[in-house]
């Protein structure tokens, strides 16, 4: 019956990623802790994926802030296009 | 109530729609190259089917409608790509060891990462060529995810995926970007 609560460090880093967008499911977590406790490496790989979503979020601000707009001349080209269609 | 109908007017498509449209695409397929054929085709479709257009939705939404049917044509093409070099994985994905760290991937120690996460462009940028390296289909679906922080719900309605799946796709793009990062900024 233990067995359910084993994970592979696949499946661990898995949730362990899950977990950074607070997605993980309590019963995830607590196979998590439990994976942890008998493998270090993915221990380290948590840590280290907080720090990497830590930086990703900061670089989220920076390109969500962008607006994207269509150049003048693309959309003058796009109009010409539309034109020809139709007639 | 008489209701208003809407119709549809394509002359003025262009300088109404084109930057809100383009900027939905380039936020999910993040190219502004493809951002703009998408919203042609787009365009075109619309101007096709316009007699099938039935005035139940205004004009934007329906052309959203079609944008997104383009976008989830594209993720279908990318995803399906052959010959598309299988990235090497991180684990072990058969045999005895099926599920653990593969040696030479087992992730090393960061010695100097407290200077190394003071945010900069150069951060930034190593960032992106990160992302830029992914499996075309990982790196829309971490983007979405984690750049543009879209809910997991939507982004699997969008792209037409399940959760699970999604999480999968979530969780390679990580690990490899992990090494990315790895090799190229915190133990460079």
């Amino acid at each position: 019956m233990f067995k359910k609560f084993i994970l592979t460090c696949d499946e661990a880093t898995t949730i362990c990623d899950k977990n950074q967008y607070g997605e993980a499911t309590f019963l995830e977590k607590v196979k998590l802790n439990l994976h942890f406790l008998s493998c270090r490496i993915c221990f380290k790989y948590t840590k280290q994926n907080m720090k990497l979503t830590k930086i990703y979020k900061s670089h989220s601000k920076s390109c969500k802030s962008l607006k994207h707009c269509m150049s003048e001349e693309d959309k003058l080209a796009l109009k010409e296009q539309l034109k020809n269609i139709k007639v | 109530m008489p209701q208003t109908e809407v119709t549809l007017t394509p002359d003025k498509w262009i300088d109404n729609y084109a930057d809100y449209l383009f900027n939905y695409a380039v936020v999910r397929v993040n190219n502004s190259d493809l951002a703009k054929d998408l919203v042609q085709e787009t365009f075109f479709a619309g101007l096709k089917s316009a007699k099938n257009f039935q005035g139940k939705s205004t004009e934007r939404t329906w052309l959203v409608s079609i944008l997104k049917r383009k976008v989830i044509d594209h993720y279908r093409k990318i995803n399906s790509k052959k010959g598309q070099a299988e990235v090497r994985m991180n684990f072990y994905s058969d045999g005895e060891n099926e599920g653990s760290w593969l040696e030479e991937r087992v992730p090393q120690s960061w010695d100097n990462a407290s200077e190394k996460t003071i945010e900069n462009e150069e951060l930034r940028s190593q960032i992106d060529v990160c992302i830029d390296n992914l499996p075309d289909k990982y790196g829309m679906v971490f983007r979405m995810k984690t750049i543009q922080e879209f809910e997991t719900e939507e982004i699997c309605k969008e792209l037409d995926i399940s959760a699970s799946n999604l999480w999968v796709i979530i969780h390679r793009a990580r690990t490899q970007l992990r090494k990315c990062m790895e090799d190229n900024w915190f133990n460079n």
